[in-house]
């Protein structure tokens, strides 16, 4: 069979994995990347299929290594097939499966079914992540190393806290088998308490019961402790306080090798969200309030904490971003703010979202392309991924920077469209996504 | 009903002072006109009391107010927690919107559900208290009830002492109060304060958190002790009402550095003992019964002209 060539010609290149960022062709045959030529004359023969990169961004494929698919056991809200089609038109060409299906992913069996399914259902690669406990109870580990053997790259009982501390130190005690990291959603549930939204002056304001940060922070300290005593691996998935930055920052001054993620939201929106104004604090509260997409967990904090974050993430204390893409379908978002599921749908809008700190200058290119690439590659052990280099894997994806486009409910490809961004301007979009060589999505069209 | 042009009335921030003293005229009007008057205003209008939440006093005095001006009141009282895993609130105002009410009258547990349902229909809608947030006909009939008395609000010093954590009439009231020039002072435990003492972005001096009681007593011309309920010592926020009724619970004692003629207020329903004694609660300084009377025509006011506006 003749081999498959195509070039991306006279794009930005950013692949942080190599340390590039320059001019130049991306040389691309059967599934692999086969050369990278900065400042590049070279013409190419017809048997080429030419990708007109001038002015746009050329990275490798994103990676996200916190999605919630909803499949199986809510495929109203979400389906592999949706949930990568969505991926793909976000840049993203590895998503992961967050554990909390229904079934959980707390078994070989039904991880097994997942990546089967996967390989038919999905357009890009999809890498699940097993349950810390037996159907996310926190009371009895999952069979880890079967788990681990199955594929899974990490460890998570997302959505809830691992509350048992004893668990939590066996957990992460058991993983030093496999070595993989174990993702505790961090929350004190009894800090929560009724809590539906930051407690700060919006929460006072809008009557809603607030849930204070040290729930999020408290929880961190404990992992923290048990991490650095065990020796394993610890990531800390969307993290969303300043305070809890800190506390990461002391841990990983002290050497720990502890990594974290924040998600788009976390660094771009705040608890004035809530109000429905697109974070403006409104004269009196109308009927725009209380604005159910903007319901997640953790919370939307303030307007401080966002800015920590992206500080955080810019220096690097914050080592990835991670969308916790959490789709709900309409019926689940309109009621009132306490009926209301917690989660933001974010695959589509993630890249943009991230831009926009780009611009205001509060973070460079490469370290955005590095949090979305390498990085995660680098902290899950995913192999010939999330670069560039010479015979890595030819997941590509090329960016418009300049593009402007708006977020409509009805554009959405995800199943869901829950997100506080409807009706928002967007700056850069996704033109281009290759995965395994093939360009499955372009111009808003998917050739799979 | 208003300034902001919304067709319904959900907190007292959507008014302004305007709109609040046009409320006090309308109300005055009412209060001098016979029966017989009255009941022609809304005749033939169905007016719908959708209760979420127990209530009979509010309740009861809404439908009360209602048919004095005529309408036909429809109650529908649904507890609490029993109806929320069955029908949608989206449809179940859904289906109450296609049998043609002019007006619904709601509670709810959830702060902001008026604002949903608001949003959801077309008919207009009357907040009677939603979760923790808001229940502005209260605040509105404070403010007749100390307007009655004092003239004014303004520059009047207004202590609201107690669990304003869990008080919609706390926070409406700060809103009114302060919009009409009252300085508020606010003392409560600190484990039922507001985050950070804080209600508005940024400063405003009209609203005062003092850590000290005597601060807040001290040359008031209202008191208005919240009610404290017993669930707040099982989560504690108190450690008992034995307490609570030491450090905060008003009498005759702790009043004396207030002014002479001090109002005393409170939304209701009274514990008597806990947060305030028996004896002021039915003292001369007593506003509460008060308080309900002019509850009536207050609303009667804000049905009324609510379903005027409707008209147009």
């Amino acid at each position: 069979m003749k081999s498959k060539k195509l070039v991306i010609k006279d794009g930005n290149i950013i692949d942080p994995s190599s340390r590039t960022n320059c001019i130049g062709d991306l040389v691309i045959e059967n599934n692999l990347i086969i050369d990278l030529i900065p400042n590049s004359n070279q013409t190419y023969s017809d048997e080429y299929e030419i990708i007109n990169a001038k002015n746009m961004i050329v990275s490798p494929g994103f990676i996200d290594v916190h999605t919630h698919l909803r499949d199986p056991g809510q495929e109203w809200k979400e389906t592999i097939s949706t949930g990568s089609r969505s991926a793909a038109k976000g840049g993203f060409t590895t998503i992961t499966s967050m554990p909390n299906t229904i079934p959980a992913l707390d078994n070989a069996n039904i991880v097994n079914d997942l990546v089967n399914r996967s390989k038919t259902d999905a357009i890009i690669r999809i890498l699940p992540i097993g349950s810390i406990t037996i159907g996310q109870n926190g009371v009895n580990l999952s069979p880890m190393n079967e788990l681990a053997e199955a594929g899974v790259i990490g460890f998570s009982d997302d959505g809830n806290p691992v509350s048992d501390s004893n668990i939590m130190k066996q957990a992460l005690t058991y993983s030093l088998y496999s070595d993989l990291p174990i993702i505790n959603h961090a929350e004190d549930k009894k800090i929560v308490g009724k809590g539906l939204m930051n407690e700060g002056i919006v929460s006072n304001r809008l009557g809603l019961f607030g849930a204070d940060s040290s729930a999020e922070t408290v929880m961190i300290a404990r992992d923290l402790i048990l991490a650095e005593s065990i020796g394993a691996k610890l990531h800390i998935p969307h993290i969303s306080s300043s305070s809890s930055l800190h506390l990461l920052e002391i841990y990983k001054n002290m050497g720990l090798n502890v990594t974290a993620e924040v998600t788009p939201h976390h660094l771009t929106l705040n608890e004035n969200w809530v109000y429905g104004k697109k974070g403006e604090v409104p004269d009196y509260i109308d009927e725009d309030s209380y604005d159910t997409n903007t319901k997640v967990n953790p919370p939307l904090r303030t307007i401080s904490d966002a800015n920590d974050m992206t500080k955080g993430l810019s220096e690097g204390i914050i080592d990835i971003i991670a969308t916790d893409h959490a789709p709900h379908s309409d019926i689940e978002k309109h009621c009132s703010f306490a009926d209301a599921a917690h989660g933001i749908n974010v695959l589509e809008t993630a890249f943009s979202s991230v831009f926009d700190l780009y611009l205001k200058k509060s973070i460079s290119m490469d370290r955005i392309i590095e949090s979305l690439t390498s990085r995660p590659a680098e902290i899950f052990k995913l192999n010939k991924i999330g670069g560039l280099k010479k015979g890595y894997n030819a997941d590509v994806v090329v960016i418009d920077p300049k593009a402007k486009w708006k977020v409509e409910r009805h554009k959405f490809v995800s199943k869901s469209s829950n997100t506080p961004l409807l009706e928002t301007n967007m700056n850069a979009k996704i033109l281009v996504t290759i995965y395994d060589g093939k360009v499955i999505y372009k111009d808003g069209n998917y050739n799979v | 009903m208003n300034t902001t042009n919304n067709k319904s009335l959900l907190d007292v921030d959507q008014l302004s002072e305007v709109d609040i003293q046009n409320i006090m005229n309308e109300a005055d009007k009412l209060s001098n006109d016979n029966i017989e008057s009255t009941k022609k205003y809304n005749s033939g209008k169905s007016v719908l009391t959708l209760f979420y939440e127990n209530s009979t006093r509010t309740r009861t005095s809404f439908e009360l107010a209602a048919k004095k001006l005529g309408a036909d009141v429809i109650n529908i009282s649904l507890g609490s927690s029993s109806v929320k895993k069955g029908e949608s609130l989206l449809n179940t105002v859904k289906t109450l919107e296609a049998m043609q009410f002019d007006l619904i009258i709601v509670r709810h547990s959830d702060a902001g559900a008026p604002y949903f349902i608001s949003r959801n229909i077309d008919i207009p809608v009357i907040n009677a208290g939603d979760g923790l947030h808001a229940h502005p006909t209260q605040t509105l009939l404070d403010v007749y009830t100390i307007q009655k008395k004092l003239g004014t609000l303004k520059n009047k010093k207004i202590s609201i002492i107690g669990d304003i954590l869990h008080s919609r009439v706390a926070r409406s009231n700060i809103l009114g109060f302060s919009k009409l020039g009252a300085n508020v002072y606010i003392n409560s435990p600190k484990t039922l304060s507001l985050f950070k003492n804080k209600f508005f972005e940024g400063e405003n001096s009209l609203v005062n958190f003092v850590d000290d009681i005597d601060h807040a007593i001290e040359n008031a011309d209202v008191i208005m002790p919240l009610r404290i309920q017993l669930e707040r010592q099982e989560q504690g926020n108190i450690p008992s009402l034995r307490e609570y009724s030491k450090y905060w619970g008003i009498n005759e004692e702790k009043i004396k550095i207030a002014k002479n003629n001090v109002m005393i207020m409170h939304p209701g329903p009274v514990n008597e003992g806990v947060e305030i004694s028996s004896s002021l609660v039915h003292g001369d300084k007593s506003q509460i019964n008060l308080q309900v009377k002019h509850g009536l025509f207050i609303r009667m006011a804000i049905i009324k002209t609510i379903l005027s506006e409707a008209n147009k």
